[in-house]
Order: structure tokens, then C-alpha cells, then sequence
């Protein structure tokens, strides 16, 4: 594995994403997934950026990051030090025959079912990427007909927090 | 007291103390013209959005201030795309003020809308599109900081007309609102010393000069460090000027079109020492194979600049200025305590290599008029006093090789982007931010007629550049490489010298034009052309157009494939490459 996550803490200011996209064709950077959502301070957006190290520097993506005017903080996840997780949505084909079987498979990853129709059945899963890629093969035989993934996001292990050492827009800003 | 947005951003401009914008005006920016008619702010009319965002270049070259650019939106925004990029490559710290349609039509591809904000992200140090009118003064206030401070570099305001029209309460100064932009602090005095201990040590080292020098005005510590560590100089492009050509350690211009010593002492080099510099390709050559053997050092303001195309042994992050007196201090203590540097052998042979190969060219008196002799003259008769503008191509390496610049900021051209079209709108903004100074713009035939509409402004506000125009009926640099590396099959190159006529064009646009193709003439048609005040002069220099640009390292190559070129024997070739010296 060469993926490398990266927690960015940005100002939750229009044009934001526009500049860390600008910056990543800019600099021909690959990333394999880019989540964004709000932090509990509204001023504040996090983005989790896994960056596939093989073909990209990671250190480069770190120090341009950090060039943003935008970009408030980065910081890079060590895989062993961090709870990586995504949340997948997958529509699979039910063959009344191999039901009970998709259902095994379903409850060996902990993945619940949220929709049922007829022919088809949705599921929902949490878990570390690695073990969704696993699911995705095991359903594969039975007919995956429709994927949606959020993209991988991360928090560090331990007592300590990605604002620890921000001083203005700091502790109980991000961290209330 | 209320203001208009327009009154608001007019009034940021003049408190941030700008002196003069280049612009012109359109629909969405109209607001802010009004307010410009009764304000201190000297507004130069161009006649391209691009020359506008050159001239604001040339200016902050010339002066270390921040350059100013407006134009409207749609097509006016888009034209300044091509300045903003040569900015953002050549940190030149720039501000552009965009107009943009109103904000209840962005987005529904109205009259004159572009998404300028967008176009230019890759291109710019940060731009915003400002949403609240109150926000007009603190937008420009943090535009000018932004520009200025850390790297410098381009930053774009885009203003939608209803928030020029909207009315507000004036207060100065804005509390800027950056809580993301972190400026290096001071350089660690650690790396420092550790760098000084690499260069007391080095037998072999080069001081590799960058325009970061310049940019930070470091140059006087640069002359204490070189010759405290009595170390030979190479100053890139961006750099000429940041040390004396005619001092003994200096080696010139390393780099494709480098001189061989600058490029020579690079590859044998125990430590190069880069100095707000880049490890550009245009520097380095094949990329693995530069400097070889050497350690390196390397001082920037952009920690991202660290280790992104070569490896540092030892690298300090901040403020230049500050570093390199640091740096020149921890060497005067080195040296106090520890002794000169043992370097004498290597001084001596680079200076060697200088003398052994160095730019040569031949002037018949009765053959072609060669580019290298007009910029030998020019040099010879401004004392390499001048500030040299250029363009982009044969004409701007001549112009880097054989004017013998003497200080910092007299030499201005487009090094990362390479644009050609820069001369002479940037002579234009050097020429109003140096009031009393000699501008002179060397530029080609196709890059003149990039920008040529600007003589009308510079004719206009009665600036007094010079543009020599190095005619040589191709587009040259193009042309060369088609000669050397498509066995000359020439494919679009040919211009032509007549069309258009040089000289009836000039005085079309109100200037002296002169004309001279003999190369005994030069001096006396340098003469009459610097004599001119009060309008811009345009000499039509009708130069040999086989002429190439040498030495030169073919592009991809490492640069100890550098080819001297005609004027060099096979065996003084084989010389080169086996570093021998031989000329006392």
C-alpha cells in the first residue's frame, strides 16, 4: 500500500475546493478520493485526501497544500495511528436461490440492508477500506449492480487532535 | 462617512500607496472609473489587457513594489490571464482588479461573464471573488499583503458591479481575515551555521544565484558571502544583476544558453549553494545528472521549493535578506577562527575555463549585422548601466549573455512562462515605476508584434523607452531548433524583415523609428536613439538570420553535453569536454 491520507482543515469560504482542485491539476497530482464535509466549527471545513504516493510526492501535496491561502492546517495520517473508514451504499441483484448466502456475506462485514425490492437489495457498510474492497469482491458473483462510495475519511488515534497547536481559528473554535 | 464600493476600492488603492494602475475600463468595472477621474491615482490608459498586466509586472520588477492591473470582466479578465501566469511563474507580486458582471446574474452566462476566479486558480498566488461590498477594503488590503510578503506572486480581486455600486460605511484600515496564510518566520541560525560549515569546507564550491536575490534585495550580503567564502558566482536569468558581471568570481549565466564556466563549474562542483533559486530545467539539464558530485545547500522563502526537484543536504526556509546576512556573518566567523577557505585552485581554474571558452561571436565589418554585437554596444555605450527589458527567444539569450550588467533590478524579461509580447509593455511599467531611468527594450521581430499596440500608450504618456528590435525576419529561437534538431526543415518560421515597415509603423504610433542594417553604423544609430526625450524610440536592427544562440545544452541532455558552438574548433570542443584550460 502507497496511500497516504491527509486531514486538511480549510475555511469554509466559496471557492475553497475550487483551489484544491486547481492545485492538484496544477501539479499533476493523483488522489484516490477527496471528502469534504463541515467540522463543528462553521467557519471551518475538513477534508480527508488520499493521495496515492506511487505516482505522486506526497510531500509536495503537503507543502503546496499548505501554500492555500484558504488551507488552515494539514496533516498526514499515519495508516497504524489513524480509524480510517468509508461509507459504501451498494445496490446487489438477489437470486432468491443464493439470498441466504448474500445475506451471510452481508453480516460477516456488518453491513445492514436498507432498502429490499423485488430483484435487488441495498446495502449499507462502514469500514476500513481495505476490508470494502474485500466485500466488493465477495459480492461480485452475486451482481453488483450500483456503487456509491463517500471516500475515505480519518481521524487520529489518542488524545491528541489536529488542532492542538492552531492559535486563532484554535481550540474551541474547531473543537467545541 | 458612506462610500460607494467603487469610492471604496479606489480609496484601498491610493491608502495601500499605489501610485499608478494600468487598465482599461469596460462594463462591469465602470463604477470604479468614476471614482478615478478625481482621485491621486495615475491611471494609464493601455491599449491590450495584457499590456496592462505586463506593465504592472515591468513596474514591480523595476521597483519591488506591487504592480497594479484593472480590467473589466469577460474578455478584459481573460486578457490578463496570459501577465497573471508569467507572475505566478516569476513570483513578480502583482494585483489584478477584475470587474465582474452582478452578483444576482453570475452564473447564467450573461453579457461579458467569465468565471475569472476559476480560470485563473492555477495561475495566481490566490484570487478571491468578493461577495460583500464591505468587504471591497479588506479584499484589496489582504490582495497587496498576499502579493507582497513570503513568495511573491499574482493576486486576483474580482468585484461584481452591483457591490461597486452598493453603498457602505468607509473605514480604514480592514481587519484582514487570513487565518490560513503563514508567511516562513526567521531562518533557523542552526541550519545556517551548518550551512556555513559546508561552504568553509567545500573545495569546490558555486554560490547559484537565483531571483530571490534580487526579489529580496539581498545583494549586498550576496557580495560579503562570495567573497568571504571566495567562491564563484552563477546568476540564472531571473538573477542578472544580482552580481557584478566584471567581478573576478563571477561566471556568468549558468543553464541552457549558459556560459560554459557557469554551467561547467556547476557539473564539477563539491557544493552548490542555491540562493532563491529553483533547479529549473532550463538550469539544470537532464535533471539526474546535474552537479553530480556536489552537496547542496539550498536557501528559499517557499518550503515547497525544498527538495521538489533536487535533494538539499542542508536547507533554510525563510526571509533571504535576512538568511543571507546571516549566512555572510557565520562565514566572516568561520573564517576568523578556522582560516580562509581553501578554494584558490578552483577560483582559479573556473576563471580559467572563462577565458578558454568564452561567448564568442564574429562581426565582420562588412557582413551580417550579428544580434551579440548590438547588445556589446549597448552595453559599451550605457555603461551597463541601462535597464534591460526583453522579450522571449534568440534575442532575450543574447541580451542575458552579452550585456554586462552591473546591479540588481536593470535586467527584466519573462523567465518561467516565456512569454514573448513582454518587452514591451513591461519597458512601458519599468519606464513609469524608473522615471528618470534608461529603459531599453530588446525584443524580436514576432515578439514585437505580440504587444506593439503599447507604443501608442508609451507614445501617449511620453515615456522615452527604446525598443530594439532585433529583425531578423524568423521567429529565431524556433528556428534554430528546427535547424539543429529537424535537419532545417524550417516550418513556420519565416516572418519576413519588410512587413510590416518598423520605422513607418513607429512614427505611425507617434515615435522615433530608425533603421540600421550595417554594423559600422550601430554605434551612431545607438547614439541618436538613446539622444530621444520625451517619446518612445523604435530602431529596426535588421540582423543575420542564421545567427544562432550558443553554447547551448540541447534540451533533455545533461548539461556536460553543452556545445560550444561554430565558433569553436573540434578541438577546442574536445577540450571543453575533457574541462581543460587553454588560455592563461
Amino acid at each position: 500500500m502507497s496511500t497516504h491520507t491527509l486531514s486538511v482543515l480549510v475555511e469554509n469560504k466559496p471557492g475553497v475546493l475550487a483551489h484544491v482542485a486547481a492545485l492538484f491539476s496544477r501539479r499533476a497530482f493523483n488522489i484516490s478520493s477527496l471528502s469534504v464535509g463541515p467540522t463543528s466549527d462553521a467557519r471551518v471545513s475538513r477534508m480527508t485526501i488520499v493521495v496515492d504516493g506511487a505516482s505522486t510526492p506526497v510531500d509536495q501535496v503537503h507543502k503546496q497544500l499548505e501554500k492555500l491561502v484558504r488551507v488552515l492546517k494539514v496533516e498526514e495520517l499515519a495508516e497504524d495511528d489513524a480509524v480510517e473508514r468509508e461509507l459504501a451504499l451498494i445496490k446487489v441483484r438477489v437470486d432468491p436461490a443464493r439470498r441466504a448466502e448474500l445475506l451471510d456475506v452481508a453480516a460477516a462485514y456488518r453491513a445492514n440492508v436498507v432498502d429490499l425490492g423485488p430483484h435487488t437489495l441495498v446495502l449499507e457498510v462502514v469500514c476500513a477500506p481495505g476490508k470494502l474492497d474485500s466485500l466488493l469482491a465477495q459480492l461480485e458473483p452475486h451482481g453488483t449492480c450500483e456503487l456509491v462510495r463517500t471516500g475515505q475519511i480519518a481521524i487520529g488515534r489518542g488524545g491528541g487532535t489536529i488542532t492542538d497547536d492552531m492559535s486563532d481559528l484554535g481550540q474551541e473554535a474547531v473543537c467545541a | 462617512m458612506q462610500v460607494t464600493g467603487a469610492q471604496a476600492l479606489v480609496r484601498s488603492l491610493e491608502c495601500q500607496g499605489v501610485d499608478v494602475v494600468f487598465g482599461l475600463p469596460g462594463g462591469a468595472i465602470l463604477p470604479a472609473y468614476d471614482p478615478l477621474r478625481s482621485s491621486s491615482l495615475r491611471h494609464v490608459l493601455v491599449r491590450h489587457e495584457q499590456g496592462a498586466g505586463h506593465a504592472a509586472e515591468g513596474y514591480a520588477w523595476a521597483t519591488g513594489r506591487v504592480g497594479v492591473c484593472i480590467a473589466t470582466s469577460g474578455p478584459g479578465a481573460t486578457n490578463l490571464v496570459t501577465a497573471l501566469a508569467d507572475a505566478y511563474m516569476d513570483s513578480v507580486p502583482i494585483v489584478a482588479i477584475t470587474g465582474q458582471v452582478p452578483t444576482a446574474m453570475i452564473g447564467t452566462d450573461a453579457f461579458q461573464e467569465s468565471d475569472i476566479t476559476g480560470i485563473t486558480a492555477p495561475v495566481t498566488k490566490h484570487n478571491e471573488l468578493v461577495t460583500e461590498a464591505e468587504r471591497i477594503p479588506a479584499a484589496i488590503a489582504e490582495a497587496f499583503h498576499i502579493a507582497s510578503t513570503g513568495r511573491p506572486g499574482p493576486v486576483l480581486v474580482d468585484l461584481p458591479k452591483d457591490l461597486l455600486q452598493a453603498q457602505f460605511t468607509w473605514s480604514w484600515p480592514p481587519v484582514m481575515d487570513l487565518p490560513g496564510y503563514r508567511v516562513p518566520g526567521p531562518p533557523d541560525p542552526e541550519r545556517i551555521a551548518a550551512a556555513a560549515r559546508l561552504l568553509h569546507q567545500a573545495r569546490r564550491p558555486v554560490l547559484y544565484v537565483g531571483g530571490g536575490v534580487i526579489k529580496s534585495d539581498s545583494h549586498e550580503p550576496l557580495y560579503a558571502l562570495a567573497e568571504l567564502a571566495r567562491s564563484p558566482v552563477v546568476t540564472t536569468l531571473m538573477a542578472r544583476g544580482a552580481f557584478p558581471d566584471s567581478h573576478p568570481l563571477a561566471l556568468g549565466m549558468p543553464g541552457m544558453h549558459g556560459m560554459y564556466a557557469a554551467v561547467t563549474a556547476l557539473q564539477e562542483a563539491d557544493l552548490v549553494v542555491a540562493l532563491g533559486a529553483r533547479f529549473d530545467d532550463r538550469v539544470t539539464g537532464r535533471l539526474a545528472d546535474f552537479a553530480p558530485r556536489a552537496k547542496v545547500v539550498h536557501f528559499d522563502i517557499d518550503p515547497a521549493e525544498i527538495g521538489k526537484n533536487r535533494a538539499a543536504d542542508v536547507a533554510v526556509i525563510g526571509d533571504l535578506r535576512v538568511a543571507l546576512a546571516g549566512f555572510a556573518e557565520a562565514m566572516r566567523e568561520l573564517v576568523a577562527s578556522e582560516g580562509p577557505t581553501d578554494t584558490a585552485d578552483w577560483v582559479e581554474l573556473t576563471a580559467g575555463w572563462r577565458r578558454s571558452f568564452p561567448l564568442r561571436y564574429t562581426q565582420e565589418a562588412d557582413g551580417p549585422l550579428k544580434p551579440q554585437h548590438v547588445v556589446e554596444r549597448l552595453s559599451a555605450l550605457t555603461g551597463g548601466d541601462a535597464v534591460v527589458v526583453a522579450g522571449v527567444g534568440q534575442h532575450q539569450m543574447h541580451a542575458a549573455q552579452h550585456y554586462a550588467f552591473t546591479r540588481p533590478r536593470s535586467w527584466i524579461n519573462s523567465g518561467g512562462l516565456g512569454t514573448m509580447g513582454f518587452a514591451v509593455p513591461a519597458a512601458m511599467g519599468a519606464q513609469i515605476g524608473r522615471p528618470g531611468e534608461l529603459v531599453v527594450a530588446i525584443d524580436g521581430d514576432g515578439c514585437f508584434q505580440m504587444t506593439a499596440q503599447e507604443l501608442a500608450t508609451c507614445a501617449i504618456e511620453g515615456l522615452p523607452i527604446k525598443v530594439l528590435i532585433f529583425n531578423n525576419g524568423f521567429l529565431g529561437m524556433v528556428r534554430q531548433w528546427q535547424e539543429l534538431f529537424y535537419d532545417e526543415r524550417y516550418s513556420e518560421v519565416h516572418l519576413g524583415t519588410a512587413i510590416p515597415d518598423y520605422t513607418k509603423l513607429a512614427e505611425a504610433y507617434g515615435c522615433v523609428g530608425l533603421r540600421c542594417d550595417d554594423a559600422g553604423d550601430v554605434d551612431a544609430v545607438l547614439e541618436k536613439a538613446l539622444a530621444v526625450t520625451g517619446v518612445p524610440t523604435v530602431v529596426d536592427f535588421r540582423t543575420h538570420d542564421a545567427e544562432g544562440v550558443f553554447p547551448m545544452v540541447p534540451a533533455g541532455r545533461a548539461n556536460d553535453d553543452i556545445v560550444l558552438g561554430p565558433e569553436f574548433t573540434a578541438a577546442e570542443q574536445q577540450a571543453a569536454a575533457r574541462r581543460e584550460v587553454t588560455s592563461r
